[in-house]
């Protein structure tokens, strides 16, 4: 019954889908300063949609939580004896499953939009709605067509199949939905960037609508990429936290799109300026995530992530991408070029600055998007290639640094037009800190390029992001500024973390017998005893190492080489001793012939920075969409406030018989 | 109106990809992980009988005169359900089939037979995915063809299919 009543909503779902594009593509035809009878379906058949198509969701939660055995998706992806935590993950740990978390935000998001949204043209509304609507449908037809989450079997399984034991994991329960949360959020900055686009009303107005969207889209990305890097760092046992796996680079390519076109915004919303480039980057930032989807989901790319492949989804997925990628690209080519063009500006500005940074995100994303599809492109002439971190590392570096430079000169530029000598003393201060920090790095000893170029630009980084508080009013100074502040310095700190991680790390991999010790840094780390262990659903061999700081007081650490029998799978634990300036990673491998134990130890040195970095840039952008907030709800009161006055003094007038006095504009 | 060059850069690249990839899906491509076992021997192993009714399997019960299938289940595996009357049709046809029943429990494997029949001659209990591994099984089901002195033939992934029985008894006269 709860799997009938979620494929029902889905049904309706799908056909007020339509209806929403219908009835906002009326908007369209409606004559100026009039609203289509027509049009006024496409807001409440937006929120009901989004309503049932979380119902459905809500539904499979239920199905996984109380393992209904039934239904084909959980007897696949789950077992009755899985703890509860993983029941209700491994509602998005499969493909259907995550299709429909996919459409729900999808549909969320389309819902939010019309009801918090009153400020745009009807007619841009009505066609954001349709375009909203037309991207929600075909995702509808997915699920429905091709991935029913609520299919249900024959006969009822008698136990589940189990989830991969990779993802049973607290990461997996977050790391995702936040990431999807992010990827979909962007739909609505792609439906305003059309809807603008067919109705040619791209300026600032419609800026400071898409912003918060782009804002909030992108701090969800910023934090699923967090965590899903720190996932991979613990959970994978490499002791790396980024692979540039094309799962990984999918992820990376919305939010570096997301991220220009948060900057470009910005630019539109303040100046008026770089209107075709902001649609463009609006349909390019969903595009991304669109096409994220369809790498992760058909298998036309070899990953260690994909984990439902299946040649035929991939081909309705592509068609989908067809459908909507293409379609936008065709329509900003046609209509770009009607839409006027906005302000001009010199090239010495903050837009100047801020046109830099889109371009070289760009370049970065240009750079990643090769690179990920390049196996795929040689594939066509059966050459098998994988390109990994010697392509990636130094191609996106060589923009990224002039990136970062400028990023810690442009907040200090006017709007417009400055001149580089007014800004002699920043300028000559993050010179100085950049090349000060590479010497003084290098005066300790040979570390490679990037990290100690990482090092020099992290340290100016720093100084930098708090300048343009410099002779201001700390009180006084609004709150998205300071979220943009606390952002770059977030920015900073990561590329800290990374740079200490690439020069600093140090690596011990040796064959310890019990009760031998080996030292690494300032540990050492003793192998006490090697003992296995079950847990709900897997056994294990943990190894507990004693580990003694400067010979201090010993600390227990017990990675552990986990065996999952449903299905069977090993995966391997590491166990890690975090100090506010580093981590220590152990990872337990086999025993040798002659019984002694493969220990692998690694002390990173500020590692954890990168996810502090992380959490930083996540919050400016939180405090950045709370300062827009607050200022636009307090402009809408005004306005209410001095329209009730004229509306009070028009009504003393007519019954005074005094002409009421016309406000001065 | 002026139509621009560069207006048209993004969707000249976005088709160039698309066409990519709907050629590279149309293309055949091995989703499987397949055995460096296969034209080996058998690994060494002798494994405990899975359930009371059926004796053991070891490397020794596959030198006699024909080949034999080996087929990894086990019975919390809801593909190995699906496999069952392929299973029975093969033993219909005279292929002796040896089972390795992997991480399970007697009283399962008996339900398991039970419910969906028994085809075969003996069942070893791997508990801890031992000889799994060591044959180049990632998983279950999977099947293996061992020819008469031993040696792995050909390798099976996934369910056997009803159109895969035939392939499978190729294979098998193949290995004689």
């Amino acid at each position: 019954m709860i799997a009938e009543i979620g494929l029902a909503a889905l049904w309706l779902a799908a056909a007020l889908a339509v209806l929403q594009m219908v009835s906002g593509a009326f908007a369209l035809r409606s004559p100026p300063g009039q609203v289509n009878a027509l049009a006024i379906y496409a807001r409440p058949a937006a929120v009901v949609q989004a309503i049932l198509a979380v119902l459905a969701f809500a539904m499979l939660l239920w199905a996984f939580a109380t393992t209904d055995l039934s239904l084909k998706l959980v007897a696949a992806n789950s077992h009755s004896m899985k703890p509860l935590i993983y029941k209700l993950s491994g509602t998005w740990g499969n493909h259907e499953g995550s299709m429909l978390l996919w459409v729900g935000v999808l549909a969320a998001s389309g819902g939010l939009l019309s009801l918090f949204e009153w400020r745009l043209p009807e007619r841009t509304m009505g066609a954001t709605l349709a375009v909203q609507g037309f991207v929600a449908l075909g995702f509808y037809a997915f699920l429905l067509l091709s991935s029913n989450p609520f299919e249900r079997l024959p006969v009822p399984a008698a136990e589940g199949n189990g989830l991969n034991p990779l993802l049973q994991d607290i990461g997996l329960a977050i790391h995702p939905p936040t990431l999807y949360a992010g990827y979909v959020g962007l739909s609505v900055a792609f439906s305003l960037a059309m809807g603008a686009l067919m109705t040619r009303e791209v300026n600032p107005a419609f800026a400071r609508v898409m912003r918060p969207w782009v804002l909030g889209a992108w701090v969800l990305l910023t934090l699923g990429i967090t965590a899903g890097s720190y996932w991979a760092y613990y959970e994978l046992g490499w002791g790396g936290w980024w692979f540039w796996d094309p799962v990984e680079n999918a992820s990376l390519m919305p939010w570096l799109a997301a991220t220009a076109l948060m900057h470009s915004v910005a630019v539109l919303a303040a100046r008026d300026a770089l209107r075709t480039w902001t649609i463009m980057l609006g349909v390019l930032a969903f595009s991304m995530s669109m096409l994220g989807t369809f790498l992760v989901r058909s298998g036309v790319l070899t990953s260690v992530h994909a984990f439902a492949v299946d040649p035929e989804r991939g081909a309705f997925i592509l068609g989908l991408l067809g459908l909507y990628i293409g379609g936008a690209f065709t329509i900003f080519a046609l209509r770009a070029g009607a839409v006027a063009e906005g302000k001009r500006f010199a090239a010495v500005s903050r837009e100047g600055a801020l046109v830099l940074n889109n371009v070289m995100l760009s370049a970065i994303l240009a750079i990643v998007l090769l690179g990920t599809l390049y196996p795929l492109l040689t594939e066509a002439f059966d050459v098998r290639v994988s390109v990994g971190p010697p392509y990636f590392n130094p191609a996106s570096a060589i923009f990224a640094i002039p990136m970062l430079l400028v990023m810690a000169v442009g907040p200090l530029l006017r709007w417009k037009s400055d001149k580089p000598a007014r800004l002699q003393f920043e300028l000559a201060l993050i010179a100085a800190l950049v090349i000060g920090g590479i010497a003084a790095v290098s005066f300790f000893g040979q570390f490679p390029l990037l990290p100690l170029l990482g090092l020099g630009l992290a340290a100016a980084l720093a100084v930098a992001a708090f300048l343009p508080l410099r002779g201001r009013q700390l009180g006084r100074v609004p709150v998205a500024t300071w979220g943009m502040v606390i952002a770059h310095f977030g920015i900073a700190v990561s590329l800290f973390g990374m740079a200490c991680e690439g020069a600093f790390s140090k690596e011990r991999l040796a064959a310890v017998a019990p009760g031998g010790t080996e030292q690494i840094a300032d540990f050492a780390v003793t192998l006490e005893s090697v003992t296995p262990i079950a847990g709900p659903n897997w056994t294990a061999i943990e190894a507990q190492l004693a580990v003694r700081e400067d010979g201090g007081a010993p600390v227990i650490l017990t990675p552990q080489a986990r065996t999952f029998w449903s299905p069977p799978q090993s995966t391997s634990e590491s166990a890690l001793l975090t100090r506010w300036d580093g981590q220590l990673y152990a990872v337990i491998g086999n025993q040798a012939e002659d019984g002694r134990w493969q220990i692998r130890v690694w002390w990173k040195p500020f590692v954890t920075f990168i996810w502090y970095g992380g959490i930083l840039v996540a919050l400016g952008g939180v405090l950045a969409i709370a300062g827009r907030v607050r200022v636009d709800v307090k402009r809408r009161r005004a306005s209410v406030k001095g329209a009730r006055r004229r509306a009070d003094v028009e009504a003393l007038g007519s019954s005074g018989g005094v002409p009421a006095p016309q406000p001065a504009e | 109106m002026r139509i621009r060059f560069w207006l048209w850069v993004p969707l000249a690249l976005f088709a160039f990809f698309a066409g990519l990839a709907a050629y590279m899906l149309t293309q055949e491509k091995e989703q499987f992980v397949a055995s460096t076992m296969i034209g080996q021997p058998l690994p060494d192993f002798a494994l405990p009988p899975a359930f009371g009714a059926l004796p053991g399997a070891s490397k020794a019960d596959f030198t006699g005169g024909k080949p034999r299938l080996l087929n990894i289940w086990a019975s919390w595996c809801l593909p190995c359900i699906a496999e069952a009357p392929q299973l029975d049709a093969l033993k219909a046809q005279g292929v002796e089939i040896v089972g390795i029943a992997i991480r399970d429990r007697p009283e399962d494997v008996a339900n398991f037979l039970s419910r969906y029949g028994n085809p075969y001659s003996r069942i070893g209990s791997d508990t801890i995915s031992e000889v799994q591994l060591a044959i180049g099984s990632s998983g279950v089901p999977e099947t293996f063809v061992i020819d008469a002195k031993g040696l792995i033939r050909y390798q099976h992934i996934g369910d056997i299919r009803a159109d895969d029985v035939p392939k499978l008894l190729a294979e098998l006269e193949k290995a004689r």
